[in-house]
């Protein structure tokens, strides 16, 4: 039976992790690479790195930090943050990364996604999908640039359409709730899960475990991913699993 | 000693997978990556790595000159050691049925073919980490029972001689995820993604003797 995965986030700007763990027995916690060594140790099922390098100078670092993740951690590494094109994507994977996520591209241009998807084939295509309830309660709206720019664009019928276009998977990160802690939006899961075939990881929200077990059990999300709580230390990446486990939701342990 | 081939033909996974051979190896020099045809014919073992499209891995393994012919020599006449994964291990088929129809290697009967789980809770692409029911096969030797590997993929090998299935998965329905017939192995999981239990395959490969 496939296992539902639990995949920590390293938020990366030029090379150094920004929003990282806080493990005392690292010897340089903004490096990302012993960031990522330490949550391969710890059991996560994946991981995912997210570059938030503003400057274009600055996105060779992104590279580095694949290429050095790839000589350590022998598990999937996805990578997401400001990928326009194939040849982006192109680089990344052959850097070593398993996987790309495309948010504003995607949402500007639908056929960036079946432009990956033809060449590196459907299973490193991650859309990001950033959805933002409407004022009126009546759904919600993607937004781009990094939740800046309300595109009026349907979260629901978005993500049909880029599994459609070739994405393999759907990375949902609710914008009203990224950084509260307050739990995923489960609303939101349930309207992309019920309406797309492929995986969902749910994303914006988690502040316990309990919050983890919801976005499986009632938001049907087929991975969870989260930051803060595996960066503050409260809660380990083991601890989690165990805890979900013990709620009955299938998961990889030892 | 010996040492192992990796066939560089474009394929997205050949740097982790470069990477973890030379781990399981212990030694990177004994890892070569190339599209060598004459390097290729005289390996002592041989990895084909693939992700992607069927017919799109089976045409750029094929529009290296001589490069097929290389491995024929290698494995079926010479009977070094192959292992094939994800789409490296669907090559191996007769034919694959993804877009189009499209003739593999034939090295082990079958058809690839798109996954249809029973009922649609089960999401394609299969990906993440599942667990494999067995046989004894040296490629699986001193693996935990049920051991899990990471998958990707939405099509699976189905071998006509149910015997060259050496282990299966279950996603609403049993699929291949480890095939050999003597010299010849494949994976449908990704090893060099799969932590320790990946690596120690990999181990076992460079260690296997048909």
């Amino acid at each position: 039976m496939l296992k539902v995965r639990v995949i920590p986030c390293l938020d990366v700007k030029d090379g150094r992790v920004v929003k990282g763990i806080n493990f005392i027995d690292l010897r340089d916690a903004g490096d990302p690479v012993e960031q990522a060594a330490a949550y391969d140790a710890a059991g996560a099922d994946e991981l995912m790195f997210l570059d938030i390098t503003a400057s274009h100078e600055g996105r060779g670092a992104i590279l580095d930090v694949i290429a050095r993740t790839a000589e350590v951690c022998f598990m999937p590494v996805g990578v997401g943050g400001g990928v326009r094109s194939a040849e982006d994507a192109r680089k990344l994977l052959r850097a070593g990364a398993d996987k790309v996520s495309i948010n504003t591209a995607a949402v500007e241009n639908p056929d960036v996604l079946t432009a990956c998807a033809d060449a590196f084939g459907s299973q490193c295509v991650v859309a990001a999908v950033d959805a933002k309830a409407r004022a009126d309660g009546s759904g919600w709206n993607i937004w781009t640039y990094g939740g800046r720019r309300d595109t009026g664009i349907d979260a629901v019928n978005y993500a049909a359409l880029a599994v459609a276009k070739g994405a393999g998977e759907i990375l949902l990160t609710s914008m009203d709730r990224d950084g509260a802690r307050t739990g995923y939006d489960i609303g939101l899961l349930r309207a992309i899960t019920g309406a797309v075939g492929v995986p969902v990881i749910a994303s914006g929200g988690a502040g316990s475990t309990a919050d983890l077990i919801a976005g499986v059990r009632d938001g049907h999300a087929d991975a969870v991913l989260a930051a803060s709580i595996f960066h503050f230390g409260e809660i380990s990446v083991g601890e989690a699993k165990a805890a979900m486990s013990a709620a009955g939701i299938p998961m990889r342990l030892g | 000693m010996s040492s192992v081939v990796l066939i560089d033909y474009g394929s997205g996974n050949l740097p982790s997978a470069a990477k973890a051979l030379a781990v399981a190896a212990g030694d990177p020099a004994r890892v070569i990556v190339s599209d060598d045809p004459a390097v290729v014919a005289r390996a002592d073992r041989i990895v084909l790595p693939g992700v992607g499209a069927f017919a799109a891995c089976m045409g750029a393994l094929r529009e290296r000159d001589g490069l097929v012919e290389a491995m024929n020599e290698a494995v079926r006449s010479r009977g070094a050691p192959f292992l094939g994964i994800c789409v490296g291990m669907q090559l191996l088929a007769t034919r694959g049925l993804e877009f189009a129809v499209t003739q593999g290697l034939d090295w082990i009967g079958g058809e690839v073919r798109l996954l249809t789980p029973s009922d649609d809770s089960f999401k394609i692409p299969h990906m993440g980490w599942n667990a494999l029911s067995g046989s004894a096969h040296p490629l699986l030797a001193g693996l935990p029972d049920q051991p899990h590997m990471y998958f990707t993929h939405s099509y699976a090998f189905y071998p006509e001689d149910p015997s060259t299935v050496v282990a299966s998965t279950d996603h609403g329905g049993t699929f291949a995820a480890v095939v050999a017939r003597s010299n010849v192995a494949g994976v449908q999981f990704h090893p060099e993604k799969s932590q320790a239990n990946g690596l120690k395959l990999l181990t076992n490969f460079l260690e296997w003797k048909p």
